[in-house]
């Protein structure tokens, strides 16, 4: 979709299938030959199971302990859920806050941007000392930290962004800040919104599962990849990986639709 | 003015001095609009042309002087929604529908949806985008921005509308059928038009009376009654008299505009 365009609808949805079928086409070839390729090398060179299980034998283990790690990864996946909402509605509040009151981002900006160089995994095993290391608490609290500073950077570059002249085309309709807001800044910054929610929903799960390495309960994700795996059960800590990326895409794939459900005038996310 | 109508504009005495680098950007303008009058401000670029048609538009406020809208002060005339105003780059806003933008101004009014949607239909016929209300403005032509712009300065039926270079960023056919438009729609509706151009053929196409200003600072050099009739048509810009007012016109900005920097003077 480039230059003038007279018709809003594109192709008719069985012409708009086949496309989007074609388009994910290479990508699915590649990853069948990849998995492909790792089955028959393991195969090929008896490389030993701990060193790395093949698929297969991932995806066996991934059905025979079923009951175990789904229901852990579903605990992880809330945890890193709650530090999303948590660090990302925060990430917004200050934005707000900054983008309001210019006086408050010259204090604050640079002491954010010094924390953003922090490497906040750093501190999991301090904030499962300042909560209770067994409480999902202090997972949620890695995963809020980690996804609080690039939704503030990103929203608050977004408010900003806002055009000056359609800033000066709302004061000639004598508009309140409340107004200019909500009709110009709050708009301009849901593109960016959107990109950094997507980055931080893959931190959280990120988070949850890296606080859990330093200790949390017993049917965590994270602590059961690291116990498996600390007992040379490297398949069911390949099978702990794959549930975690799969809950890791399904929560990137939740933003994604409301980014096209929110964002539907964009042309960037109609997928020109 | 001799006339009997109060002017719609009246400028007394206005100076404008940016603190950042101690520019005077306008120097005590003294300038008056009658209703229904089409002024072109016309000047080489730091003239002050942009920053008055803001002074008017209460966008940025004098350093001294008075500017009075329909009888109002500035600021009065603005929160009333005395005036529309028309940018460079049409402004629209890329999360509205092309009626969605032209219905902005009715919104902030507080026009309610039905009425809203009547006007914005009307409008729409106004600058012959009949089939493009449900358009985004990324799916038009600029061209076709501009009008949409157009379009929603004119929704509210302002007395007075102010155009800064609305179509400098178009291309020189497009613009010079946009001349036409305008002039026509400026004939339905009787509005007070100031226009900032570059340009002194669509200066003198499109005015009643053309202001030249000189920069450095920004003054009122001399003023032109373009005395060409209405309504103006193609053949206006091949008329005799149209390159005897475009000459008058060129003469005084280069005699008054001695402050001019060389690659100014070579554009005139």
């Amino acid at each position: 979709m480039s230059g003038i365009v007279v018709s809003e609808r594109g192709p008719s949805v069985g012409g708009r299938a086949v496309r989007q079928a074609s388009e994910w086409l290479p990508a699915l070839v590649v990853f069948v030959l990849v998995v492909g390729a790792w089955e028959g090398l393991i195969r090929a060179f008896h490389v030993q199971q701990f060193l790395l299980p093949t698929p297969s034998a991932i995806v066996r283990t991934l059905w025979t302990d079923r009951h175990q790690l789904w229901p852990a990864g579903w605990y992880t996946f809330k945890e890193a859920l709650g530090g999303f909402v948590i660090g990302s509605a925060l990430g917004v509040a200050a934005a707000t806050f900054v983008g309001r009151f210019k006086a408050a981002g010259n204090a604050l900006m640079p002491i954010f941007i010094a924390a953003n160089a922090v490497p906040i995994i750093a501190f999991a095993p301090i904030f499962n000392a300042w909560f209770n290391p067994i409480s999902p608490n202090s997972k949620i609290a890695v995963a809020a930290v980690l996804c609080f500073l690039p939704v503030m950077v990103n929203t608050l570059r977004g408010f900003q962004s806002a055009s000056p002249r359609q800033i000066e085309l709302m004061r000639s309709y004598a508009a309140s800040e409340l107004e200019i807001w909500r009709r110009v800044r709050i708009p301009t910054a849901l593109p960016f919104l959107f990109t950094a929610l997507k980055v931080a929903s893959v931190l959280s799960m990120i988070g949850a599962i890296v606080g859990e390495y330093f200790g949390g309960a017993l049917n965590a994700l994270g602590v059961l990849i690291n116990s498996e795996a600390s007992v040379f059960h490297f398949v069911t800590a390949w099978a702990g990986i794959l549930v975690a990326s799969v809950l890791g895409i399904a929560l990137y794939a939740a933003v994604v639709l409301a980014e096209r459900l929110v964002v539907r005038w964009s042309p960037q996310t109609r997928g020109s | 003015m001799s006339d009997a109508a109060p002017p719609v504009v009246r400028i007394d005495g206005v100076t404008k001095t940016f603190p950042q680098g101690n520019v005077t950007a306008l120097q005590e303008i003294d300038l008056a609009l009658a209703p229904g009058e089409f002024v072109s401000l016309i000047g080489p670029s730091g003239c002050g042309k942009s920053t008055l048609l803001r002074v008017i538009g209460d966008l940025i406020e004098p350093t001294a002087g008075t500017v009075t809208v329909n009888g109002k002060p500035a600021r009065q005339a603005r929160s009333d929604g005395d005036y529309g105003i028309v940018f460079q780059d049409a402004v629209l806003f890329d999360w509205r529908t092309v009626a969605k933008n032209i219905g902005l101004p009715l919104e902030m009014l507080g026009w309610d949806r039905a009425k809203r949607r009547a006007r914005v239909e009307e409008m729409l016929e106004l600058v012959e985008l009949g089939g493009f209300a449900d358009h985004h403005p990324w799916q038009l032509s600029g061209g076709m921005q501009q009008r949409v712009s157009i379009a929603r300065a004119l929704a509210f039926e302002p007395a007075l509308l102010l155009m800064d270079e609305p179509f400098g960023a178009l291309d020189e056919m497009t613009r010079e059928r946009l001349n036409l438009e305008l002039l026509s729609i400026w004939q339905q509706l009787g509005s007070t038009v100031v226009f900032v151009t570059h340009s002194i053929s669509e200066a003198v196409f499109l005015s009643s009376r053309v202001v030249v200003m000189s920069p450095r600072p920004g003054r009122i050099a001399g003023t032109v009654p373009i005395d060409l009739p209405y309504p103006r048509a193609v053949e206006t810009r091949e008329a005799p008299r149209f390159f005897e007012l475009v000459t008058e016109v060129r003469e005084l900005l280069r005699t008054r505009g001695e402050h001019l920097l060389p690659e100014e003077e070579a554009a005139l």
